[in-house]
C-alpha cells in the first residue's frame, strides 16, 4: 500500500509508530502533485522546498516528543481565503495577487498546534462566490474524475487535492454549500460544523453571518478528527461559541438503531436527477437496514431559501470587500488621476465578474428604500428557515437529502447561467442559513462514473448525530477510488 | 427688515470616550505616537480581522445615557456605516443606526431667559477613523490609522435651541456631565469633543420647520457662536430675497467667518446601513445596567451641597468651584491636604481664575497639582511669605507647577520678620519721605500707606506687613 492511501488519522498513527516520517508524506505528496497537478491546478501556492522545510521541521519536533498532536506529521493543503503568517494569501483573487497576511487564522494555528503540516494554498472560486471554482483568477480547476468537468466550488481545490492525492487532508469553507457540494462532486467527505464552532478570526469574509470553516477528508473518521481539532472558542471572533462537546471522534460509532432520520419530500421533487435520487434513497435504505427509521417529510420554504441567501450574502460581501481599494495593500491599478479614479479602477480591474455581480446585487439590496423590501424580507425568511428546521428536528434526529441536484458539472456549462448555478446550491443553502452542521458523504458514482454525495444535516450542535450517521452508512460499503487520486 | 425670524438649532455632539484601549480592538488610544503605532489589524482593516467590543464603551455610553435621563437600549446592536474614503480602512464605519444605546434623554440649561429643557433624540455608539496626512511637496497622502477605532460617542439633539447661547449652555452642561462621568476630557481643541450644527430660520410663529443645514468644522465654543450668527444671517439673507435655503453641509472657516458648502442633499451618499455581522447583539441586564447606575458619581448639585455642608463653603464658592469638574477635584485634593476650604476656594476661584481668563486657560488644561497649591497655602498662612510674594509664587505654580518651598527658598523670598532690619529700613523712608511724615501729623491717613509702600520696595516685597504697620506707627 502507498503512503498516499493512508488516511490523515492513519498517516498519524503510522508516523507516531515511526513507521513513516512527515518528509516521507511530504515527499509523496509532492510527487504526487507534480504527476497531477498540471491538470489539476488544486493549488494558487506550493512552494515544494518551503513545504518540504516545514515537514523536516515537524518530524524533528515529533522525534523529540514535542510535537504529539492527533495530526502531527500530516501533509494539510488550506483554501487560500484563509491567511497564513507569511504565505501569500489571494482569495483566487487579482486584486490579492500580492498580499502575504500578518499572521495566520485561528483555524490553521489549531491545526499547526496538532501537527499537521501545511502543504500550499487551495484554488478556490474568487472570494468564495460560485459553485464551480471556475471564477478563479488563477485558473479553473479540474475535477480528478472526470478533468473536463468541474470540482464543483467554492472549495474545489481543496476537494480536488483530496480527491488527488495531492494532500492527505483540506481545510474548506463553506458559506453556502462551499465544502459540501464539491465534496459530493469530488467523492470525498466534507463538513461544515454549527456556525460559531470554528473561529472565522482570519477567514477572509464573504457573508459573515454564513461564513463557517471546515474538513475536507478522505472519510468520516478523518473528518471528526480534524474537526476537534480546529473547533475552539476565540475570544478574537465575538460570533465564536463556547462548546464543552467538541469531542466529536465520539461518535465514530457504527449504530444508527432507534436513530430517527427525516427525508425532506421537498429535496427530491423536480430539478433532482434520478440517478442522484436513486443513490441518496439507496443509502436511506442501507441506514434503515442498519436500524434507522427513516421517513419523508415536508420540510417547506425549500424555495425561498436561494433567494434569501443570495440578497443576505451579497450584502454582507459589497460591505466586506470594499476594503479592497488598492489603498493598504493587494493590487492597485497602474495609472490613475486622483482616488476616485484609482478606486474605480483598481477594483474594476482587480476583482473578476461574479464577483462584481454580487457587490452590485448586495450594494442594491442595501440601498436606501430597497433595504425593507430585500435585505429586512430576506432576514425575516432566514429566521423562518431556521423555524421549519426547528420543528422538523423535534421529530428527525437527522435530515437526509442530497447534496446537490446532479454531479459535477461540465467545465465552461454553469458560468453561462448564473440563476442556473445559484439554484444548484438549493440543498445546502438553507442550512447555511439556519446555521446547521451538515456532512456529505460518497453514496456511489453515475453512469458517467462521476462522485454522488449524500448529505446528512444535524441541529445546531449536534454534529455527533450526523458523524454517527455518516460513519454507520460508510462501514456499509467500499468508497470507489479516484483514477487520479493513485499513487 | 419687517419680518422676525426664530432659529432654530439641533447639536450631533461627537465625544471621543476615555478607554484606555480601542472600541474593537486592545490598541491604545493614546493621543499622539508616531503614525500607525496603535495599530494592529482590525483597526487597519486587514482581511480576516475581526471586531471585538470593548465593554467599557458601553459602560461609558450607558452612563452618559442615564446622566442625560435617557431609556437605556438593553438590547442593542451595531450597524455598518458604508463609504469609500481612505481614513476608514474597511471602507464601512461600525456604528449604530437601528438600536442606538440611549435615547429620549433631555437635560436642563440655564441661560440669561431662565431654565429650559433640551431633548436628547440618542446617543450611539461608533469608531473614530483614522488621519490623512497630505504631503504637499512629494505630492502624496499618506493615512495614520492610531485613530482608526478610537470609540466615539455621538448625542443628537432635538432640535429644541433658539439661540447661540443656548447652544453654548447645551454644550458646556454636556461636557460638564461628561466630565464628571470621567467619560472624556472633552477638549474641543483637540477634538475629543465635536460638534456639528443643524440650523434653519422660521419666521416668528411658524409651525413648520425651514429648511436646515449641517455645519461642521467648529472648534470652540467662539467659533460656534459665531457660526451660528453667520448662518442665521445668510440663510435670513437668502429667505429676504427671495431664495430658498438648500440642504446642505456646510463647513465653517473660523478666520474669515464664512461658511462653505461641501455636499447638497442631492449628492448626500447612501450609507447602505444593516447589521453589522461580525458583532453578536449587546445585551444590558438588569444588574448591569444597576452596577452602571451605582457607579455614578456625584454631580454637581450634589457636589454643591456637599461642599457647603461639609466644609463650611459659601453657596457663591461652592457654585463656581463645582461649575467644572477639573477645580472641584482640585479643590477636593488640595483642602483634603491642608484642611483649609476657604482658603483655597479662594485661591481657585481669584488668582486660579484670574489667570486663567488672562491666558485663555481652559479649566481641564489646569497643570498644577495639589500638593504644591497645598503648601503655598501652608507658606502663606504661616507668614513665612507675605500676600504679595505668595501671589508671585502662585504665578510660577500656575505657569510650571514648581515646588513653593524650594522656590521660595532658592529665591529668598521669605518674610522679613526681624525687627532691627526693619527698623532701620523704616528709619531711612522716614528720613528720606519728609513730606509725607508731615502729611500723616496734618491728619491725612493715606499717607502712611505710602511709606509702607515705600519700606516694601525697600525690602524688595518681603517685609512683615503687619510689622511694617506697627513700627511705622510707632516712630511717626
Amino acid at each position: 500500500m502507498s503512503i498516499l492511501d493512508m488516511t490523515a488519522v492513519g498517516l498519524a498513527k503510522a508516523i507516531r509508530a515511526g513507521e513513516a516520517t512527515a518528509v516521507e508524506a511530504m515527499e509523496a505528496v509532492i510527487a504526487q502533485i507534480e504527476k497531477t497537478e498540471k491538470e489539476l491546478n488544486c493549488y494558487v501556492t506550493f512552494d515544494k522546498e518551503a513545504a518540504l522545510e516545514r515537514a523536516r521541521e515537524a518530524q524533528k519536533k515529533i522525534e523529540a516528543g514535542e510535537l504529539t498532536g492527533p495530526l502531527a506529521g500530516v501533509p494539510v493543503s488550506i483554501k487560500d481565503n484563509m491567511c497564513t503568517e507569511g504565505i501569500k494569501t489571494t482569495c483566487s483573487s487579482k486584486i490579492l495577487e500580492n498580499f502575504v497576511p500578518t499572521f495566520s487564522s485561528e483555524a490553521v494555528k489549531n491545526l499547526e498546534k496538532a501537527g499537521a503540516v501545511l502543504i500550499g494554498k487551495t484554488n478556490m472560486d474568487e472570494f468564495a462566490m460560485g459553485s464551480t471554482t471556475e471564477t478563479s483568477a488563477y485558473g479553473a480547476t479540474k475535477n480528478p474524475w472526470n478533468t473536463a468537468h468541474v470540482p464543483g466550488g467554492s472549495s474545489g481545490g481543496a476537494a480536488a487535492s483530496v480527491a488527488a492525492s495531492e494532500c492527505f487532508f483540506a481545510l474548506g469553507s463553506d458559506t453556502g454549500g462551499s465544502i459540501r457540494q464539491p465534496a459530493s462532486y469530488c467523492g470525498v467527505v466534507g463538513m461544515k460544523p454549527t456556525y460559531g464552532t470554528v473561529s472565522r478570526y482570519g477567514l477572509i469574509a464573504y457573508g459573515s453571518s454564513l461564513d463557517q470553516i471546515g474538513p475536507l477528508a478522505k472519510d468520516v473518521t478523518d473528518c471528526a478528527t480534524i474537526l476537534e481539532v480546529i473547533s475552539s472558542y476565540d475570544k478574537k471572533d465575538s460570533t465564536s461559541v463556547k462548546r464543552e462537546d467538541t469531542n466529536f471522534t465520539e461518535a465514530l460509532v457504527d449504530d444508527v438503531a432507534g436513530m430517527k432520520i427525516g427525508i425532506p419530500r421537498d429535496y427530491l421533487g423536480e430539478g433532482l436527477d434520478e440517478e442522484v435520487k436513486n443513490a441518496i434513497l439507496a443509502a436511506a435504505k442501507k441506514l434503515e437496514e442498519k436500524g434507522a427509521i427513516v421517513e419523508e417529510f415536508d420540510l417547506s420554504l425549500v424555495e425561498y431559501a436561494i433567494p434569501a441567501y443570495y440578497v443576505i450574502a451579497s450584502a454582507e460581501a459589497s460591505s466586506n470587500l470594499a476594503r479592497f481599494d488598492g489603498v493598504k495593500y493587494g493590487y492597485r491599478t497602474k495609472e490613475y488621476e486622483g482616488l476616485h479614479n484609482m478606486y474605480k479602477k483598481t477594483r474594476s480591474e482587480g476583482f473578476g465578474a461574479e464577483v462584481k455581480r454580487r457587490i452590485m446585487l448586495g450594494s442594491f439590496v442595501l440601498s436606501s428604500g430597497y433595504y425593507d423590501a430585500y435585505y429586512l424580507k430576506a432576514l425575516r425568511t432566514k429566521a423562518l428557515i431556521k423555524q421549519a428546521f426547528d420543528r422538523a428536528f423535534e421529530k428527525y434526529d437527522v435530515i437526509l437529502g442530497p447534496a446537490a441536484p446532479t454531479t459535477a458539472p461540465e467545465l465552461g456549462k454553469s458560468l453561462s447561467d448564473p440563476i442556473k448555478m445559484y439554484l444548484g446550491d438549493i440543498y445546502t443553502i438553507s442550512v447555511n442559513l439556519a446555521g446547521l452542521p451538515g456532512i456529505t458523504v460518497p453514496c456511489g458514482v453515475d453512469q458517467s462514473g462521476l462522485p454522488i454525495g449524500l448529505q446528512l444535516i444535524g441541529d445546531c450542535f449536534k454534529e455527533k448525530n450526523i458523524i454517527r450517521a455518516a460513519y454507520a452508512y460508510e462501514q456499509s460499503r467500499e468508497f470507489e477510488k479516484c483514477p487520479l487520486g493513485e499513487a | 427688515m419687517s419680518k422676525q425670524y426664530e432659529t432654530v438649532i439641533g447639536l450631533e455632539v461627537h465625544v471621543e470616550l476615555a478607554t484606555k484601549t480601542k472600541i474593537f480592538c486592545s490598541c491604545s488610544t493614546a493621543f499622539g505616537g508616531a503614525p500607525n503605532t496603535h495599530t494592529c489589524p482590525v483597526c487597519t482593516g486587514m482581511p480576516g480581522s475581526l471586531p471585538v467590543l470593548n465593554k467599557k464603551v458601553v459602560e461609558y455610553a450607558a452612563a452618559v445615557g442615564l446622566a442625560t435621563n435617557c431609556t437605556i437600549t438593553q438590547n442593542c446592536k451595531f450597524d455598518r456605516k458604508n463609504y469609500f474614503y481612505p481614513d476608514n480602512p474597511q471602507n464601512y464605519q461600525i456604528s449604530q443606526l437601528y438600536l442606538p444605546i440611549c435615547r429620549n434623554g433631555s437635560v436642563e440649561i440655564e441661560t440669561e431667559e431662565g431654565k429650559k429643557t433640551i431633548g436628547i433624540h440618542e446617543i450611539h455608539m461608533e469608531e473614530d477613523a483614522g488621519k490623512l496626512v497630505h504631503d504637499e511637496w512629494e505630492g502624496v497622502s499618506l493615512v495614520d490609522y492610531n485613530r482608526s477605532g478610537v470609540p466615539l460617542i455621538e448625542i443628537v439633539s432635538e432640535p429644541d435651541m433658539r439661540s447661540a447661547e443656548e447652544v453654548i449652555a447645551y454644550l458646556e452642561k454636556l461636557r460638564m456631565l461628561i466630565q464628571y462621568l470621567g467619560a472624556s476630557d472633552c477638549k474641543l481643541q483637540e477634538g475629543s469633543m465635536r460638534a456639528d450644527v443643524n440650523l434653519s430660520v422660521r419666521e416668528v410663529g411658524a409651525t413648520e420647520f425651514g429648511t436646515r443645514t449641517e455645519m461642521k468644522n467648529l472648534n470652540s465654543f467662539k467659533a460656534i457662536a459665531r457660526a451660528i450668527e453667520g448662518e442665521r444671517a445668510r440663510q435670513i439673507d437668502l429667505i429676504e430675497s427671495g431664495e430658498k435655503v438648500v440642504q446642505e453641509t456646510r463647513r465653517w472657516d473660523d478666520t474669515k467667518e464664512y461658511s462653505y458648502a461641501m455636499r447638497s442633499k442631492e449628492d448626500a451618499q447612501d450609507y447602505r446601513y444593516f447589521p453589522e455581522p461580525d458583532l453578536v447583539p449587546i445585551v444590558i441586564s438588569d444588574e448591569w445596567l444597576d452596577e452602571i447606575r451605582a457607579a455614578q458619581p456625584e454631580f454637581r448639585d450634589e457636589k454643591k451641597a456637599r461642599y457647603q455642608k461639609e466644609y463650611d463653603l459659601p453657596e457663591y464658592d461652592a457654585d463656581i468651584i463645582t461649575g467644572h469638574k477639573k477645580l472641584a477635584d482640585l479643590f477636593e485634593a488640595t483642602t483634603a491636604l491642608c484642611k483649609k476650604p476657604k482658603k483655597v476656594s479662594n485661591w481657585l476661584m481669584g488668582e486660579t481664575m484670574r489667570l486663567m481668563k488672562e491666558q485663555s486657560v481652559e479649566p481641564e488644561d489646569l497643570k498644577f497639582s495639589p500638593g504644591n497649591l497645598a503648601k503655598l497655602i501652608e507658606l502663606a498662612d504661616a507668614g513665612t511669605i507675605n500676600g504679595n510674594v505668595a501671589k508671585e509664587v502662585f504665578e510660577k505654580i500656575f505657569a510650571e507647577d514648581i515646588d513653593p518651598d524650594q522656590y521660595v527658598e532658592e529665591h529668598g523670598l521669605k518674610t522679613v520678620n526681624d525687627e532691627g532690619a526693619l527698623r532701620s529700613t523704616i528709619e531711612q523712608v522716614i528720613r528720606d519721605n519728609p513730606q509725607s511724615v508731615d502729611d500723616y501729623h496734618n491728619g491725612k491717613e493715606k499717607a502712611i500707606g505710602f511709606l509702607v509702600g515705600q519700606t516694601m520696595k525697600a525690602m524688595k516685597g518681603k517685609a512683615n506687613p503687619a510689622m511694617v504697620n506697627q513700627i511705622l506707627k510707632e516712630l511717626l
